[in-house]
């Protein structure tokens, strides 16, 4: 039955887009932190996808799953705000906020949330059509 | 005698296994969407079918090694796609993603309607196999 593999292929791109959303999430939250008493503020992070063959024989490449493979930290340097009477300024009167761009977190959460409900599509065919395949000469 | 009548269904069977195939590698497709690097794959269904069903050719023989044993067909495996054809890009992509999502999701309502298309076509011939033996 090769239907029941893309249950394991979608479901795989299912959960590595949530993972993704989880990310911009921590990110969006993130937005507006300042460094800490270490001097460093918290860095944006980056989700990498790869692609995993998740059918019963490993070299099949009509199987072809989702894993997140790593996650990567933004090393940019983070914003730069003169304000001298903040708590967390340090001695020149700078406070760094994070390297977390709001825009570019918003059009990666978009994406991830569309590509999520692709997949949840076609679980949801596939689903449909093996429930149909059950009830032949019925 | 009994195989004529299955062997009306071995067709329907053969492309049945094909869609489903085909609405596997579609769906691996679109789960890659996001994949840097990933290349969309292609398949030709005629010339898999074809390949299925025309030669005739079943997946393994059963030896007739005694006397009183009859010769038959042993039975035909599932098809599969022998090869895979890479989809042409229509737009570049800076990750080198080949997938494009508008004919994916084209090709996948395409595929979910013909197999469904198929399931009728068995339950049509199984239908009237059983009135056939019945004979009401």
């Amino acid at each position: 039955m090769s239907m029941m593999n893309i249950f394991n292929v979608s479901g795989s791109a299912a959960s590595a887009q949530s993972q993704r959303l989880n990310v911009v999430a921590s990110n969006l939250a993130n937005a507006d932190t300042v460094a800490g008493p270490d001097g460093q503020a918290y860095k944006a992070r980056q989700v990498t996808f790869q692609t995993q063959l998740v059918g019963a024989n490993a070299n099949d490449p009509t199987a072809a799953g989702v894993t997140v493979s790593n996650i990567t930290e933004d090393q940019t340097p983070g914003r730069r705000v003169l304000d001298p009477k903040h708590p967390s300024a340090d001695a020149d009167g700078y406070v760094t906020y994070s390297n977390v761009n709001a825009v570019e977190e918003m059009v990666n959460m978009i994406s991830a949330s569309r590509s999520y409900q692709n997949n949840i599509e076609v679980m949801n065919t596939a689903k449909s059509l093996l429930l149909k395949t059950l009830q032949i000469g019925q | 005698m009994l195989n004529r009548i299955t062997d009306a269904l071995d067709f329907q069977a053969q492309a049945l296994s094909l869609r489903s195939e085909r609405q596997r590698l579609i769906a691996s497709n679109i789960a890659n969407a996001d994949t840097p690097g990933y290349v969309a794959r292609e398949t030709n269904f005629a010339q898999a079918l074809r390949d299925a069903t025309g030669n005739g050719q079943p997946a393994a023989q059963l030896a007739a090694s005694q006397p009183g044993h009859i010769a038959g067909n042993g039975p035909t495996s599932g098809a599969t796609f022998s090869t895979l054809l890479y989809a042409a890009p229509s737009q570049t992509n800076l990750d080198r993603n080949t997938v494009d999502m508008d004919r994916e999701r084209a090709s996948f309502a395409d595929n979910t309607v013909k197999y469904e298309a198929t399931l009728r076509f068995i339950g049509a011939q199984v239908k009237a196999t059983l009135s056939a033996i019945t004979g009401q």
